[in-house]
């Protein structure tokens, strides 16, 4: 298979940075959503950025970047009181309180969508559900050494500049508050007790998650992006019982689900034969829920088929 | 600002010299839950030095008190003040050991993760935690006897040495004042007397424990001060003068016999 | 357009129109009624991985159907294909949660967003083929009542019927083991043999759904309807009879609108209809909502500010609040200078010894007086019978005596 260096530069490099980006800024505030058993928190927020978008799209008529996140955060935040507010009010389980706010903003933000024909331009309801991986092309990159010239970096897609900045801060963040998040989680009141509020710490993940959340909205859609939170951390939950460790290596799995994914929807079918390309975001969360599997089946010490073989020798003993 | 508008008929301010040096002085608190009073006008002075056993039937407001007086859930009236100062003020004075049941100990930390938590309040917002903490914090794990599970996963712990992790995370803390959730409940003899040792230490370098207490028998050997709570405070001070048969009788109610009774009071009186 | 939206609600709308319209209804009647036991049995979420997961199915289920048949549209492979797909699922989940360590949420996310990932996949393998039938697999999505063929309408009514008729006759069982699983078990119900029934139901609307809401928004139609009965009533029957309802008429409703022009999709406009449905009634609902809620907190201080008040004046204390002087001096307890009145004192007394008795209740019956709501909040005389105070009051003489 013969690949020009600049096809690859324009069309897959993106493409590979912004999946690998969007794995790690959702897979790292991932890890602290899966041990708060508040993984549906991403499930949520994913959602719920939807109509955020689309209403900072309409209020500002552009798909920058200020407007998406100002527009996505605030429906994050308008969520997260109306899910507190039904949890107490009508003593109901926090999944099914989310599930009323995320589904009712969901189809408020597909009706907006399909009221305004915003729908026309950039926004659409199937890029909101699947993404857009493959239509990130960074045009001007001929060479390697373009990567860094000024004018290469000018020409740096939109998304790609949103989910590298929203990455870094993500990690920023996460490796800053290590030692706060680790104790709000483990044991909230604990932690309130020290100073270190848990309610504030709690509010400050919901806002990193719906942050991670709109930057990778527009790489692999909305529901995709669940993939993003929960399978790498719940995969390298399966390895370790140190928490560090389970962050680098969640960050590990988002990666090679990012990298593999995405080389496995573009090119797998080529070697087959075929002329077509598979849906990329679709592959990433197939590839990082196969990791998971193989994980779940075969960790060492919380692996099912080691803890059986365990058992087995445990019986033999007696 | 409604809530504001009707809080309750204030108390008299904590202004006597007694409250401004004791470790803890509460004034009139009531809290309530889902629209119920749990703790009704409660004032309580702690011994400069002691341990103070609150104890109270089921429902008393027991862990309520204890969660109000660190600020954890809101309260409806009542000032507490710790050295004379606010509570967010003087937290790092504070130390706090919940309930075993409220943490996750699935949880990927070891038994020296945990201990370390108890100095994030001295380390502060943002500073990270260095190698001088975790040797520090192992110090206090030999303390309680745990040296040599420092890296065990939390969860591979028996009740007993989870239990000595958590003391080991206050001792951590070296706060003056210590909240205690019925760190009895649950462990072994082993870990029943090395949990009385500590009391015992801590009270030899002057602090002050407050601890909530389910066993009325063990109440007069293990603590000095008692705290009898029925939502409203039935009695405190000493043990001698607190924990009378009488004083007993009013917060359990009918529900103490009176052999059970009678079985305490010779106890009480030592 | 409001008499075009009438024609439409009063089944004037052609034949097709009518049999969607009853169909939508009683597909979120069977919703309102099923989502109820999730609801109560905790399981709400369960149904958001049984929705995603319908996607590789249905997207099988056309591959299979264009390969026999020719043509990719047919209504029963692709149901076929959910059911199956969302069952493999619900196994899924179930396994991750009894095998490792991971808690059900994260088996959930993991479930739905695979299961979704190898869907939209296999939907972009489907997208290369040169066939015009997979134009409408995208409805699956979010719903399209407007693409739905007449033979489809019917068989979602027939179905919708079916179930919410088997989800009425074994309403009892339901009832039985959401309320005491244990009991229900001692008296030789089959608890899993029921829940698997309830499961089944619940899946059964999801699949029947899809054409309608949409896999993506489905979810809404057995959560959002019981969350909005929850806050009107704590009876089981008159919670699935609410839910019931509020499901009905959401999807009557937003059918109708969406029959009326292309611009409402159905599954959207189905789900916000319930959600203004359920914001109605987190404001308003008589016990529950936020209004009541608020109006109760405020009533909840003033009770409780007002008794500290006056038992403080009983101590010789000052009332310090600015506010309840100006509220004791209205109501005559306090004259204008603050001085206690005559009436005042009298009220005093009565609210020092309405306390003492409150005490001595504590004192005497502590179970009793901690399950008593009304405990230092009403008089004590008009919550407690005559005998039990007197009662008291003998006891609190005594102490009295030995006291003094």
């Amino acid at each position: 298979m013969d690949l020009p260096l600049a096809d690859f530069l324009q069309i897959d490099l993106p493409a590979l940075l912004v999946a690998v980006l969007a794995g790690l800024c959702c897979g790292l505030p991932g890890n602290f959503l899966v041990l708060r058993r508040q993984s549906l928190i991403g499930d949520a927020m994913s959602h719920v950025v939807l109509p955020g978008i689309v209403v900072g799209y309409l209020l500002s008529g552009t798909l920058d970047t200020l407007p998406m996140l100002l527009g996505a955060l605030s429906a994050a935040l308008i969520s997260a009181l109306l899910i507190e507010g039904i949890k107490r009010l009508g003593k109901i389980e926090a999944g099914a309180a989310m599930g009323v706010v995320f589904t009712s903003m969901f189809a408020l933000g597909v009706l907006i969508l399909e009221q305004t024909g915003a729908s026309g331009v950039h926004l659409d309801v199937e890029h909101a559900l699947y993404g857009n991986l493959e239509s990130t092309l960074w045009l001007g990159l001929n060479d390697w050494k373009d990567l860094l010239s000024p004018t290469g970096l000018e020409q740096m897609p939109n998304s790609l500049q949103r989910l590298l900045g929203v990455s870094l801060l993500v990690i920023l963040l996460t490796v800053a508050f290590f030692k706060e998040l680790k104790i709000s989680t483990f044991d909230p009141e604990m932690a309130s007790s020290l100073g270190f509020s848990a309610r504030l710490i709690s509010i400050g993940l919901v806002v990193m998650t719906a942050l991670s959340a709109v930057a990778a909205f527009d790489a692999v859609g909305s529901i995709l992006v669940i993939a993003m939170f929960i399978c790498p951390a719940a995969t390298a939950r399966m390895w370790t019982d140190n928490l560090s460790r389970q962050l680098w290596l969640s960050a590990v799995f988002a990666t090679l689900s990012g990298i593999t994914g995405y080389l496995a929807a573009a090119f797998a079918p080529l070697l087959l034969g075929a002329d077509f390309a598979l849906n990329a975001a679709g592959m990433i969360a197939v590839v990082a829920s196969v990791f998971q599997c193989v994980s779940m089946i075969f960790a060492p010490d919380h692996g099912k088929l080691g803890r059986v073989l365990k058992q087995r020798q445990a019986l033999k003993m007696e | 600002m409604i809530a504001k508008l009707l809080r309750l008929q204030p108390h008299q301010p904590l202004t006597s010299e007694a409250a401004k040096s004791a470790p803890l002085a509460i004034q009139g608190l009531s809290v309530a839950y889902h629209h119920k009073p749990v703790v009704w006008d409660l004032s309580f002075i702690a011994p400069a030095q002691g341990l103070v056993a609150v104890v109270g039937p089921n429902g008393a407001g027991k862990s309520t008190f204890i969660k109000a007086a660190l600020g954890l859930i809101p309260k409806l009236s009542g000032e507490i003040t710790v050295y004379g100062k606010s509570v967010a003020s003087q937290r790092h004075l504070i130390g706090y050991v919940p309930q075993r049941g409220s943490v996750d100990w699935d949880f990927p930390a070891s038994a020296l993760d945990v201990v370390t938590m108890g100095l994030y309040g001295k380390i502060g917002w943002l500073r990270p935690v260095r190698k001088a903490h975790r040797a520090a914090a192992l110090g206090y794990l030999e303390q309680v006897g745990m040296a040599d599970f420092a890296d065990r996963q939390i969860g591979q712990l028996s009740g007993g040495q989870q239990q000595r992790v958590f003391l080991a995370r206050a001792l951590a803390q070296d706060a003056a004042l210590y909240f205690m959730d019925e760190p009895f409940v649950g462990v072994d003899a082993a870990t029943e007397r090395a949990i009385v040792n500590v009391l015992k230490d801590l009270k030899d370098q002057g602090k002050t424990v407050i601890c909530v207490h389910h066993d009325l028998q063990s109440a007069p050997d293990y603590f000095d001060h008692a705290l009898i709570l029925n939502i409203r405070p039935v009695a405190s001070g000493p043990m001698a003068e607190a924990f009378t048969a009488e004083n007993l009788q009013h917060a359990y109610g009918g529900r103490l016999a009176p052999s059970e009774l009678s079985g305490l009071i010779p106890l009480a009186g030592q | 357009m409001l008499t075009e939206l009438l024609d439409i609600l009063s089944f004037q709308g052609g034949y097709n129109t009518s049999v969607v319209l009853l169909g939508s209804a009683l597909l979120g009647m069977a919703g309102g009624v099923i989502g109820v036991f999730s609801l109560l049995r905790k399981r709400a979420l369960i149904s958001d991985a049984i929705s995603h997961a319908t996607l590789p199915g249905i997207t099988l289920g056309f591959l299979v159907a264009l390969a026999l048949t020719g043509t990719g549209k047919s209504l029963p492979f692709l149901m076929t294909g959910a059911t199956i797909s969302g069952i493999l699922g619900v196994l899924l989940v179930q396994w991750i949660k009894d095998n490792t360590r991971l808690p059900e949420d994260s088996a959930i996310g993991t479930v739905l967003s695979s299961f979704f990932g190898l869907g939209v996949v296999l939907m972009s393998y489907i997208q290369t083929l040169r066939d015009g039938s997979q134009a409408g697999l995208e409805s699956y999505l979010l719903g399209s009542t407007a693409s739905m063929l007449q033979s489809e309408a019917e068989m979602i009514a027939v179905f919708a019927l079916l179930i919410t008729l088997t989800a009425a006759i074994f309403l009892k069982e339901f009832g039985l083991i959401c309320f005491d699983p244990d009991y229900a078990a001692s008296r030789g119900w089959s608890v899993s043999k029921i829940d698997l029934l309830m499961m089944a139901l619940l899946l059964a609307v999801v699949v029947i759904g899809l054409k309608t809401v949409g896999l993506i928004l489905i979810i809404a139609l057995v959560i959002i309807p019981p969350v909005t009965a929850r806050f009107w009533t704590d009876r089981l029957g008159l919670m699935v009879g609410i839910s019931a309802f509020s499901g009905g008429i959401s999807c009557f409703l937003g059918a109708g609108l969406s029959a009326l022009t292309p611009d409402f999709p159905s599954g959207a406009t189905i789900v916000l209809t319930a959600t203004t449905l359920f914001l109605l009634s987190l404001f308003l609902a008589p016990r529950r909502g936020v209004l009541a809620t608020g109006l109760r907190q405020i009533f909840f201080r003033y009770r409780i500010s007002r008794r500290r008040a006056l038992l403080s004046l009983g101590q010789g204390q000052p009332v310090l609040s600015s506010l309840f002087i100006l509220l004791l001096k209205h109501e005559g307890t306090l004259d204008k200078n603050g001085q206690v009145t005559k009436l005042g004192q009298q009220k005093i007394r009565q609210m020092s010894r309405d306390q003492d008795l409150w005490n001595q209740y504590l004192s005497d019956y502590p179970e009793e007086a901690f399950a008593q709501k009304n405990w230092s909040l009403s008089m004590i005389t008009d919550v407690l019978p005559p005998d039990l105070i007197h009662e008291l009051e003998e006891n609190l003489r005594l102490q009295q005596k030995v006291a003094g």
